[in-house]
Parts: C-alpha cells; structure tokens; sequence
C-alpha cells in the first residue's frame, strides 16, 4: 500500500500548488509563481509513481496480467487518472505559453476533485472487478473518456479567463456569466474546504464511509447553518460580481491576451472532441454492444455523454457564425465542461437520487 | 418574373438548411429535450415518474405536469414523433450543408497551386526574404533538396528573372470535415435499418433443455434453430461471493445436428446466422431444487476414478473398495458458523451436498462437501470424492438479438474517427519558393500558407529558410 503514501503526496502538493497559484496572481512575485510551479511538478511526479504502483499492486493482486489490471475501475481511480491528465496538460500549457497565470484557474480543479474523493469517501480501495467490466473496450474506453475531459477542463479554465478579460461592462451578459460560474466555483471551494477541515478533525473513522459532502454548509443537520450557507452562498455570488473586474486588470498584467486565451480554448477542445467522440461515445457504444447486445440504450449517462458532445459541437461551428466568434462561443466553452461534469457526477448522484424508489 | 419569385423562395429555404445557425439550433433542441429525458425515467412505470416530478416540483403540481409531459410524448421520448423529426431534420440539415458546400472545397482540394507575383507572396503571413549565392542550377537542387527535407516536392517554373518552386500537400484533407458530417449520416442509416429490420429479445434456457424463441417488444421471434444450454457457471473471486465470470455452455442444433458450440461470458456472445446471444443474467428454474443431478468423480486412494451422475437420495461406490456413500443433503449456499451449517441464499452461490458413508453396514463417516473448496473433497481414509456440478438446476438468460444495421454503424464510427482526424490533424498546406537572379547569386522569397495549425508550418519554414542559408555558407 506504498501507493496510497504517494497519492497523498501529491494530494497536498496540488492544493499547495493551488494557494500559491492564487497568491502568485494576486502579488506577482516571479519567486512565489516559480515555487508554485516546481509544488505542481513534485506532485505530477509522486502522482506518476502512485497510479504506477498501484497498477503493480492491482496486477499482483488480481492475477490478470498488466494490461487487464489498468488502475482505472473506480471513480476513485479514474478521478485520481483525470487529475494527472490536468495538471500534466497544464505543465505543457504553462512551459508553452511561459505564462503562470493559468495556474490559478486550473489548479483548482484539481484541488476540487480531490476534495470530493476525500468528503464523499469514494472508495479507496482495489476492487475485483464484476464480469461486465472485464472488457478492453471499456479500458479504452474509460481513459480515453478522461484524457479528453482533462482537456476540457482545460478550456474550461481559459475560457473562463476569457471571459474575465473581455467582459468591461458589469450589466454584460457574459460578465453576469462569469462571475456566476467563478462565485458558485468560489462557493464550492469554501464549503468543501470547510467540510475537509472539520471532517479531518472530529469525524470518527466509521463515518468515513458516508458522504460528508456539504455536510457543514448546506446540508447540515441545523437549519440555522443551512440558512447561513445560502445566505452566505448568495453573499459570495454578489461580492464577485462587485469586484470581479478587478480580475481583469490583474490578469492585463500577465500580458495574456484574449487571443492566445481563445487558441488555448479551441486547442484542447480541438485535442479534446476527436478523442471524446472515439473513446466516449464510440467505445463505449462497442463495449456496451458487446457486453448487451445494444451499442446505445438512452440511458442516462450515455444521452449526457451525447448532450456534452452536442454542446462541443455547438462550441466547434458556433466559431464559424458571425457574430459569435470570441465571448458567445467562450460561453459554451464553459457550460461544456458543466456538462462533463454532470455526465460523470450529476448522473450518479444527482438522477440516480430521483429514480430511485422510496429513499430520502 | 413569378418564376424568380418562385426560386427566390426555394433559395432562401435551401439557405437556410445549409446554415450553421440552422445547424447549431437543432445542435441545442436536441441537447435540451434530452435532458428532459434524463430526469423523467424512460418507459417506467407511470408511479415513479409522478415521484420524479413531485420531489422537484412538490407534491401537488406532479400529476398535472405528468399528464401535460406525457401528452407530449416525453415519457418515451427518444421514440416520439417528434424527436425522430428532430433527426430527420438533422441529417436534412447536414445533407443540404455538404451538398451547398461540397463543390467549392471540392475545387480548393483539387485546383492545382499556381505560381504567384512576388508581391502576393510577400503578402502571406508566413514569409521570408533573403540572399543566397551560388549558380541558378546548384540552387535549383538545393530548393528541391530543402524543401523536400519539410516534406513538400516542388514542381519548378521558369520565369523571366529566375525560377519559381511551387508545392502543395494535404490538399484533401479538406475533406476531412466532410467524411465527419457523412459519417452521422452512416450512422443514423445504419440505426435505421437496425430499428426497421432487427430484434431485440430475451431467452431462458434452463441447463439441458433446448429453446427456440425469444420474446422482446411484444414481439415472438421463432428462430430456425435451437439453442441448448449445457451448462451454466457462475465463478467467484476466491471464496468470496463476489462475481468474477458467468458464463453459459451452449449448443446450436440446426436440422437435428450440432453445428456449433461456444461458451459464452458477458463479454463474449455467441453469433450463429446474424442473430447474437449475449450472456445477460441467470437463475434457478422453479421447483428444482431437489430434483437436480450431482456430477462426482470419484477418486479411490489407490487412483481408481470413476464419473457419477446421481440424484438426491442416491447411493454410490468409491471404485475398487467397499465403502458406500449416500447423498443425504443439499444446500445451494452454504456456510458453517460456529459449527452449525445454515443456508444463506437461495441461489447458487456455494453448493454444499452431505454424504454419509458407510462400509458393510457399518457407519464410517459422514460431512458436508463443498463444490468451491476441494479441501472438503478429501475424505478421512484417503478416498476422495470432488464435487464437480450440481446440474439441471439453473438457467442461463439470453439477451438476443439481430441486427443487420450494427455493422453501418461501425462502419460510420470508423469513418467518423478518421475524419475527425484529419479534420483536427491535418491540414492543407501551400509552399512558393521564388528565386529571382542576381549578380552573384538569386534573391530568395518564400511565402507559405495553411488553412488551420499555422504555428506548426511557420516552424517548417523556419527550418527550411536555415537549411537554405546554412548550406549556402557551406559552399562557399
Ligand atoms: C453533431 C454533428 C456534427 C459534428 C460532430 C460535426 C463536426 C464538425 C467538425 C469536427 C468540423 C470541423 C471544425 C473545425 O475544424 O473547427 C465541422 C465543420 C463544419 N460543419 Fe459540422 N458537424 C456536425 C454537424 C453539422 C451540421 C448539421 C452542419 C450543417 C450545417 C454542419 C456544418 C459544418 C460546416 C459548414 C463546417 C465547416 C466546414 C469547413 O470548414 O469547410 N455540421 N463539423
């Protein structure tokens, strides 16, 4: 379980990375970006030894050989495999670019989704896995999936910082726009920070196993504290609309321009569609074909996958319709990769929540 | 006069068919009617969707907007009269798109490069000037030698003053977008054709019979031939009752004989004349617990062995001695707690049968014995008895299905993948290369010129621009 020390590691390195990214952009000290950086860089490495560890770990365990034993079965793996993806496409970003503003809108994704592996106590462990999932489609699959939502949260990030360099007027649609998207990412980051800290303090070890997510906030069991939260929440949402422009005169100083943040946006997206369409849709249309006998079944989660790739779609001719090339097209950047996460999440927790007989 | 009208009109439609914004609107009907269809369960039963609607919306305004979402067809919506309009439109919209477009890239692709005014190529984004010495026929071959070592081959013109070297390469992978659009169409033909002339049924086959006919839509499907299951497995990980493998031994009997025979798991079907059968799930058939057959070998200890179907009640001899066993009880999933055996599920998840042994009369020894754990296979004096199945007791079901379509959509995905590749990986890439003679050498243009990834291209230019001027240093 040497893996599990490793995972840590890097754990703690992103969300450093992630303060000192924020404090990088907020001061400009060459020395902060250049610690923030190397953080980053410790962390996608002691990460790389952790997924290659684990694999060995899974392969020993398991009995079936290295290829069958991709540590890519869970959603605790495959969170852990988006991340790399992330922070690995970031690095090529940053050293492309020579430009460490980024950092501080992507290293947050990051930090968000290892959050949600510790508060929702997504299983850590190795599983066996169920006959269904014995397939090298649904291996293909599920890292090609993951390789191109990393990219889409890549755009996701630029596109945001589009948004915030071209908006001027506070009325603007696409300022109203972006400062929702950054409040409610704000208000995320806080609650799931606060929940972190006072899980890591109280909790006892038996109630890992149920979610802790929101628990302090908006899902706590005192009606005074889940009032607080929304009032707080919406507290939040109107302060960054306040000052948001401010975001905007600091970034003018990284000398990042509008455009080189819309090449970025359709860079990965242009990486991230053909990838998505082959690994998302396609393979795992075979695989279920495969494993059932009907390649698309409307569920869920495969109409979501269809819905992200429609808006992609969207994103990729909407650049070609006048009057919709640079903050329309942003726009739908940002609500594609909403999408991909409610395609991954909004599913499992959210519908599944709906359609389930009897609960709550 | 009434006739341009007429064509006017006709015109403004087919525009409007061929237009991205028509395009990106369907994009968003399409993508905003699914979600509904996310949230409200397709095809459930009309209960769990007025639960749906009433934890979003409150319990007293669920059944009014049931009825109101259910007369617009949204509880099945992916087959509603209008969502396949949507699609018809679709594929209208993209039909129209490719043709309006076609002939014109079509032309791009296909129209050979030109030589070009010094001026024009001093106009591209991508250009260079500079000298270079040396007679007009070493830097003939040098241009060839440095433009092919960036991948172009240059055809070369004669001009006035000097030379024109002109290249283009993927000029075809403008098509690339093209292949993408009509591969949805592929696709969508191809689940046409599924949905007009295929299947989709379940089968039970319980273990030694033969089945014949699947049920799925209302529908009845005889096949002309049978199906007979063998034997039915479900394997675990270690003495866990967690699943690793199910798998169903089948048999297709065509005419009276055997024609095929494959074991299948869940993600590995059998196909016999286009028609699949997918492992899908299992269970017992009714009512024949106790009336299955044990399958032993038998084992003596001096190595006689011996094959034995046997039913519950059954005696049996261990080969070449006298010791007698006889099948007392069974449990399909047994488990010793504090030394007391109990039956804890009622599937077959850890077979256990008790056999009481006996030589001349007289009580010898008598255990349960377990089909997952060959430890309790060995009996005391040395005999071993190895419990291989517990036969005629489940069933294995089938998903089957036809599909003469599916293999039009792989074909599509196929060619989707491709297109998409060269769509965002390639590019059409134009090179002109002018000397104009000097006193001791030739002036030198070169202007390039792309339709996407620019960036890669102005890198190629580069290395060629100091090819040239590096090699000219070298004659010298
Ligand atoms: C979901 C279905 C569709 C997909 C996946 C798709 C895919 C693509 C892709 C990947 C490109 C290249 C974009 C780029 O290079 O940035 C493209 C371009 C284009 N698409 Fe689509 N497309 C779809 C539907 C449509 C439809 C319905 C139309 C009908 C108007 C259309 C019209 C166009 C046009 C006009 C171009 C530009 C072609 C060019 O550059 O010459 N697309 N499409």
């Amino acid at each position: 379980m040497e893996s599990s020390l490793f995972f840590g590691i890097s754990t703690m390195a992103y969300i450093t990375a992630m303060m000192l990214y924020i404090t990088y952009l907020a001061f400009k000290k060459a020395p902060i970006g250049m610690v923030a950086t190397t953080v980053t860089i410790v962390g996608w490495v002691s990460q790389t030894i952790a997924i290659l560890l684990r694999w060995h770990e899974f392969a020993d365990l398991s009995g079936m050989g290295i290829l069958r034993s991709v540590p890519l079965t869970n959603l605790y793996e495959s969170m852990s495999f988006f991340v790399w993806c992330l922070i690995l496409g970031y690095l090529v970003i940053e050293f492309r670019f020579k430009n460490r503003s980024f950092g501080a809108f992507i290293t947050p994704i990051a930090g968000l989704v290892l959050a949600f592996i510790d508060l929702t106590g997504v299983s850590k462990e190795i599983q066996p896995l169920v006959p269904a999932l014995k397939s090298n489609w649904l291996l293909a699959h599920v890292t090609m999936s993951f390789i191109s939502y990393a990219a889409f949260a890549l755009s996701f990030g630029t596109g945001l910082m589009y948004l915030i360099m071209t908006s001027e007027k506070k009325t603007e649609p696409s300022y109203l726009f972006w400062t929702f998207i950054l409040g409610i990412f704000a208000i995320l980051i806080v609650t799931m920070g606060i929940d972190f800290l006072t899980f890591k303090v109280k909790v006892r070890p038996e109630e890992f196993i149920k979610s802790y997510l929101f628990k302090t906030s908006f899902m706590s069991p005192s009606s005074g504290i889940r009032i607080l939260s929304w009032v707080a929440s919406l507290a939040v949402l109107a302060i960054v609309w306040q000052y948001g422009y401010i975001l905007r005169r600091i970034l003018e100083k990284f000398s990042v321009t509008p455009n080189m943040l819309d090449e970025i946006t359709y860079r990965s997206i242009a990486v991230g569609f053909p990838i998505f369409t082959l690994g998302g849709l396609i393979f795992g249309a075979i695989w279920a074909d495969q494993a059932w006998g009907v390649y698309w079944s409307w569920d869920p989660k495969e109409t979501w996958s269809l819905i992200t790739w429609f808006i992609y779609a969207f994103y990729l001719h909407g650049r070609m319709m006048r009057g919709w090339k640079g903050k329309k097209v942003a726009i739908v950047a940002v609500i594609g990769f909403t999408a991909v996460i409610f395609t991954y999440l909004g599913v499992n927790l959210l519908l599944s929540g709906l359609h389930s007989y009897g609960s709550q | 006069m009434k006739q341009e009208k007429n064509k006017s009109f006709i015109d403004k439609i087919w525009n409007f068919f061929a237009s991205v914004r028509f395009a990106v609107l369907i994009f968003t009907l399409i993508a905003a009617t699914s979600v509904v269809g996310t949230v409200l369960e397709q095809r459930a039963e009309q209960a769990k969707n007025i639960q749906v609607l009433s934890r979003i919306f409150g319990e007293s305004a669920a059944p009014g907007l049931y009825t109101f979402f259910n007369a617009l067809g949204f509880m099945d919506m992916y087959r509603s009269w209008w969502f396949l309009a949507l699609l018809v439109l679709f594929a209208v919209n993209l039909i129209v798109c490719s043709l309006d477009r076609l002939p014109r890239i079509w032309s791009l692709a296909t129209e050979p490069i030109s030589p070009l005014p010094e001026e024009t190529i001093k106009k591209f984004l991508i250009h260079k000037e500079f000298t270079i010495k040396g007679s007009m026929d070493s830097l003939r071959d040098l241009v060839l030698k440095a433009a092919k070592g960036i991948g172009f081959s240059c055809s070369v013109r004669e001009e006035e003053k000097g030379l024109q070297f002109l290249a283009q390469k993927g000029n075809y992978s403008r098509l690339g977008v093209y292949l993408t659009h009509f591969s949805i169409l592929i696709i969508l033909a191809g689940a046409l054709v599924g949905g007009e002339f295929g299947f989709k049924g379940f089968m039970e086959v319980g273990e030694g019979t033969v089945s014949n006919t699947a049920f799925g839509g209302g529908k009845e499907l005889n096949l002309d031939f049978y199906v007979r299951c063998d034997n039915f497995d479900v394997e675990f990980y270690g003495m866990s009752d967690m699943p690793k493998e199910y798998r169903s031994w089948l048999t297709v009997i065509k005419n009276g004989k055997e024609v095929m025979k494959k074991s299948i798991t869940v993600n590995d079907p059998l196909t016999y004349e286009g028609i699949t059968f997918y492992q899908s799930s299992y269970g017992l058939i009714p009512n024949s617990l106790g009336n299955g057959i044990f399958i032993f070998s038998v084992v003596s200890k001096d190595g006689k062995s011996s094959v034995l179907n046997l039913r519950m009640g059954d005696s049996f001899q261990i080969p070449g001695t006298n010791v007698t066993g006889k099948i007392q009880n069974f449990s399909p999933a047994l488990r010793i707690m504090n030394g007391q055996p109990f039956t804890y599920a009622d599937m077959m998840n850890n077979p256990a049968v008790f056999i009481d042994f006996t030589e001349a009369g007289k009580h010898l020894f008598s255990g349960w014995i377990f089909k997952r754990n060959p430890e309790t296979w060995q009996l005391p004096d040395g005999n071993r008895v190895e419990f291989d199945n517990y036969w005629g007791v489940e069933y294995t079901g089938l998903q089957v299905r036809k599909d003469p379509g599916v293999w039009v959509v792989y074909l599509g995905c196929i060619l989707m993948s491709i297109g998409l590749f060269i769509a965002f990986f390639m590019s059409h890439q134009k090179l002109w290369v002018k000397l104009v003679q000097e006193k001791s050498g030739a002036r030198i243009i070169i202007g390039a010129n792309t339709n996407k990834n620019r960036g890669a291209l102005e890198r190629k230019i580069e290395k060629l621009a100091s090819v040239l001027n590096s090699r000219q240093g070298g004659d010298k």
